[in-house]
């Protein structure tokens, strides 16, 4: 099958015609010929390459409730993905070979975007004894990052060890950092809000004491570090001086602490409850500068479905996260892209190039070039609409932009030639 | 309850004519103080004498005449009659009508009430719903030996079986007209005015 | 939209000063034979507790039912509650039951702020985690104003784990509110960080602050601090940051001495303090019956509530 995908501004660039044939671009240039392929009319379109997500809670196994490999994968599309990396903290926790094929098995079957498993650092991402890392990197799934997010690995000899480890095949340890003592019962940003609100907070420090512990480890080893979310200004700082130094650290923004603060808290609702938390307007200008100039490398959802009695209760009694696969790029443009931090070039690189290059995937995140495989993502940025919880294609229904009014909206989503999404309507 | 003791005026000729807003004044300040010394006299008769009276004025302006009325006593007996304020917002039937409000003081004095013949003063007999009210709320403070009614105005339009004892001035009214009461003490001065509804509050 | 009572920032000065002025007219009730008004009849308040505060209940309790409302007491324990129903199902229960006003206890901040978007009746917070205690602050400010007279430009120090009090928190917006100054006292583990944001002024020294003190308010050490590195050890804190009899002396003469209780004699305050006549900590409870009534007439005595705050989310 043969798309032709007519007048899409490449990049945000000029106006260009890409021939997609089988499973790769075969073209890419101003008034190519359709031969026999199927026109999808895209003037007005920006042609992004297939976004990839390092960061998606998939909940399969264990929680299917909330969410599936095939909910998840079908969210994914719709929100222009291509590739999605599988969080480990399932049930059981993907800590085996056997659980990440599980979950790359899925994926494959449902067919709508590639899941890439993550795989856990500790057993039972339980912090104190090495998973099996290496059997999991030879697995089918191949997998090459490895966290334990969720939790993090706070034992500092047992995050050296796992840093080492990977080393032997390119493996790299994604952090949630979050220092557990700080944060025993934390339930929100600690500051302001808190004070007022009276919740127990929880501390900027308590993430930037353990990407500096981390980024120190990892330059002395001389490993791959991942940070994962990264939400204070102060972590932005810490991870701009380790890369001055020549540290091999990467660092993921989610877009939820590109647009929301704290303020949001005071009314209670959990909706608004996320691990690491919603903090404060100076931290939020200083992640989007750091995502602009290249100190944070990419953006990453972690999409965190929660079924609707995870959230409809008390603020203390509620599940961390929120929905945010179909919303992280209109929530991009209108962080980054609105506020000319950031051009459509630059959102390419930050939500498929970069996160493509940590996560190892080679068929993912290359430029739409002829030779290329065909992940393609179509998106109207002139649309603007309400964020309606009702219409999501995810399971959940716990997103923190809704009603809220966002740009933009993914018209099309191709996995290696064929369309996912067409339309703004999956296939 | 008989009202004997008022001698019923003649019927008011001022009267307003529909539209006009501005709202005329029925008595003056030298008829309200006629009116109260008279019907401090007819009390001392009624009362043979006025030992046990309690004078218990309904908030606001009640309270004002009820003090009044005592300096009134006073003055013909030459000895003090106890009086005090009585507040029956928190027994009136038409409180789920509005938003909850301010409370008036209740200020009973030390004497009590229980065997005196309390007499409840108030501005304007209308409906006769505050007395009512007034009636239940003096219930709580105790057991009166007998309750008598004092009021400036009987406007009529009575909307429960209940007659004044004393009455400074009948005033037959029209139910879209409005009756005022201003006492110096409240209000600067001293008037009873009538108007059309909404013209004259 | 409805109105509540779930922080003390939910009083205006106006409505702050209404319910202690009607709570001034309500104290009267108590001294007569007949302690009852008519005015919440055939009104129904719930009391929702889900943490055990007996004295608060039956404060509350007390209130409802000398206006006449019919009072549902619905405890967590032994109930649908502690069998994990969640508090959404409670409220739907609440709703067809047809509640008036619910005066929630809640150790989860927030829960009242929750319930009042999921019932029709007016919500009234008796406690809340870490949150607030606003009645709690209506019935001291009530008890200072009797003692003292107006509360404007009034210095009133509250010593203690601040971090953790609700009341504490309710205190200082609703004392900002009626325009006294709160000093707050306490070792630095025991303030938020964020401190500097509230309406108050903070000073680790005691004895340099019970001089200009017109009020002192003494809080609850709670069990659970002892052993968490707050600090160092029971005897350490009393000695300086609890109030004994040399400390009370410091005070100027007609300074009061108050409490929310329950007491730690010992701890926080010393026996000879608590029982002095300085203190205020039996007419605290007292007063809270007076104050509890005079929020639930305004709120549920008319066409709608006369004072609190609507909840937008």
């Amino acid at each position: 099958m043969s798309y032709l995908i007519k007048g899409a501004r490449v990049l945000g660039g000029e106006a260009a015609d890409i021939l997609v044939r089988d499973e790769g671009i075969a073209a890419v240039g101003a008034g190519l010929d359709a031969g026999g392929a199927e026109v999808v009319e895209a003037g007005g379109l920006i042609a992004l390459p297939g976004l990839v997500d390092l960061h998606t809670h998939l909940r399969e196994p264990g929680r299917e409730d909330a969410e599936t490999v095939g909910s998840g994968t079908r969210s994914a599309a719709m929100g222009g993905f291509t590739a999605v990396h599988a969080m480990a903290n399932t049930d059981p926790v993907a800590d085996t070979a056997g659980v990440v094929e599980q979950v790359w098995r899925l994926g494959r079957e449902a067919g709508y975007c590639d899941v890439q498993p993550v795989g856990a650092v500790t057993r039972g991402i339980a912090g104190e004894q090495l998973a099996e890392l290496g059997a999991m990197a030879d697995s089918a799934a191949r997998v090459r990052v490895f966290s334990d997010d969720g939790h993090c690995v706070s034992d500092a000899v047992i995050m050296r060890r796992a840093l080492e480890y990977v080393k032997a095949f390119d493996g790299v340890v994604a952090q949630h950092a979050q220092e557990p003592r700080l944060t025993e019962g934390a339930q929100m940003n600690e500051g302001e809000m808190s004070a007022a609100l009276g919740l127990r907070g929880w501390p900027a420090v308590a993430e930037e004491a353990i990407i500096a512990r981390d980024v120190l480890l990892a330059q002395h080893v001389g490993s791959r570090l991942h940070v994962c979310h990264v939400s204070t200004a102060g972590s932005v700082e810490i991870i701009r001086w380790a890369k001055s130094k020549g540290c091999p650290v990467t660092a993921e923004v989610t877009p939820h602490h590109l647009l929301l603060t704290d303020d949001r808290c005071g009314g209670y609702d959990p909706i608004f409850k996320v691990n690491p938390p919603l903090r404060t307007g100076d931290d939020v200008a200083a992640l989007r500068h750091a995502l602009a100039d290249g100190t944070i490398d990419c953006v990453a959802t972690d999409h965190a479905p929660h079924p609707v009695e995870a959230k409809e209760t008390e603020w203390a009694e509620a599940a961390m996260g929120m929905i945010g696969l179909e919303t992280a790029l209109p929530v991009v443009q209108e962080a980054m892209v609105e506020t000319g931090l950031l051009d459509w070039a630059g959102v390419a690189d930050r939500m498929s190039y970069k996160p493509a290059r940590i996560g190892r995937l080679s068929g993912q995140g290359r430029p739409l070039e002829a030779g290329s495989p065909a992940n393609i993502t179509l998106y109207d940025p002139s649309a603007r609409r309400a964020v309606d919880p009702s219409a999501m294609t995810s399971k959940s229904r716990n997103t923190p932009f809704a009603g809220l009014e966002l740009p933009g909206r993914v018209v099309a989503t191709f996995l290696r030639g064929r369309p996912t999404v067409l339309e703004g309507k999956l296939q | 309850m008989v009202n004997a003791a008022s001698r019923p005026d003649e019927p008011v000729e001022v009267r307003v004519a529909d539209g006009d807003p501005r709202p005329k004044a029925v008595l003056e300040g030298p008829d309200i103080r006629r009116a109260l010394t008279r019907i401090a006299h007819e009390i001392l008769e009624r009362t043979k004498g006025g030992h046990d009276v309690l004078l218990l004025g309904i908030q606001t302006r009640g309270v004002t005449l009820a003090e009044r009325l005592a300096g009134a006593l006073r003055e013909v007996e030459g000895r003090p009659v106890p009086w005090g304020s009585l507040d029956v917002t928190m027994y009136r039937d038409d409180l789920r009508l509005r938003p909850a409000r301010a409370l008036g003081r209740t200020e009973v004095p030390p004497e009590g009430v229980d065997d005196r013949v309390v007499v409840l003063v108030d501005d304007v007999l209308f409906s006769g719903r505050t007395v009512r009210a007034a009636l239940d709320a003096l219930n709580d403070l105790g057991r009166p030996r007998a309750v008598q009614l004092a009021v400036l105005v009987d406007r009529g339009h009575r909307e429960l079986p209940i007659r004044a004892d004393y009455v400074g001035k009948n005033l037959p009214t029209s139910m879209r007209e409005n009756v005022k009461v201003l006492l110096a003490e409240n209000d600067g001065r001293d008037a009873v005015l009538l108007g059309p509804t909404g013209g004259a509050k | 939209m409805n109105r509540h009572l779930i922080s003390a920032a939910d009083l205006s000065r106006d409505d702050a000063l209404l319910v202690l002025d009607t709570a001034e007219e309500l104290a009267q009730i108590a001294d007569r034979s007949i302690k009852k008004l008519p005015t919440l009849r055939g009104r129904t308040v719930v009391n929702l507790f889900f943490e055990d505060s007996t004295r608060t209940r039956i404060s509350f309790e007390a209130a409802a039912k000398r206006l006449s409302a019919d009072v549902i007491n619905f405890s967590a324990k032994g109930s649908s509650v502690s069998k994990g129903e969640s508090l959404k199902d409670t409220a739907l229960t609440l709703e067809a039951m047809g509640a008036d006003g619910v005066v929630i206890r809640h150790g989860a901040s927030g829960a009242p702020h929750r319930l009042a978007g999921w019932v029709r009746g007016s919500v009234v917070n008796a406690g809340d985690g870490t949150h607030e205690h606003p009645t709690q602050a209506l019935l001291d400010a009530f008890t200072m104003r009797r003692r003292l007279g107006d509360l404007e430009g009034r210095k009133v120090t509250i010593v203690g784990d601040v971090l953790h009090s609700r009341v504490a928190r309710s205190n200082v917006l609703l004392l900002h509110t009626l325009g006294a100054d709160v000093t707050l006292v306490a070792p630095p583990t025991l303030v938020p960080v964020a401190v500097g944001t509230w309406p108050c002024s903070v000073s680790y020294d005691l004895d340099a602050v019970l001089p200009k003190s017109d009020v002192v308010m003494m809080l609850r050490v709670q069990q659970e601090r002892m052993n968490a590195a707050y600090f160092p050890s029971v005897r350490e804190y009393s000695r300086r940051y609890g109030l004994d009899g040399d400390r009370m002396a410091q005070l100027p003469e007609h300074a009061i001495v108050m409490h929310p209780g329950p007491m730690n004699r010992g701890v926080e305050i010393a026996a000879e303090v608590a029982d002095s006549v300085r203190s205020t900590i039996v007419e605290q409870v007292a007063n809270g019956v007076s104050a509890r009534m005079a929020v639930l007439y305004l709120l549920l005595g008319g066409s709608e509530p006369a004072i609190g705050k609507g909840v937008s989310e």
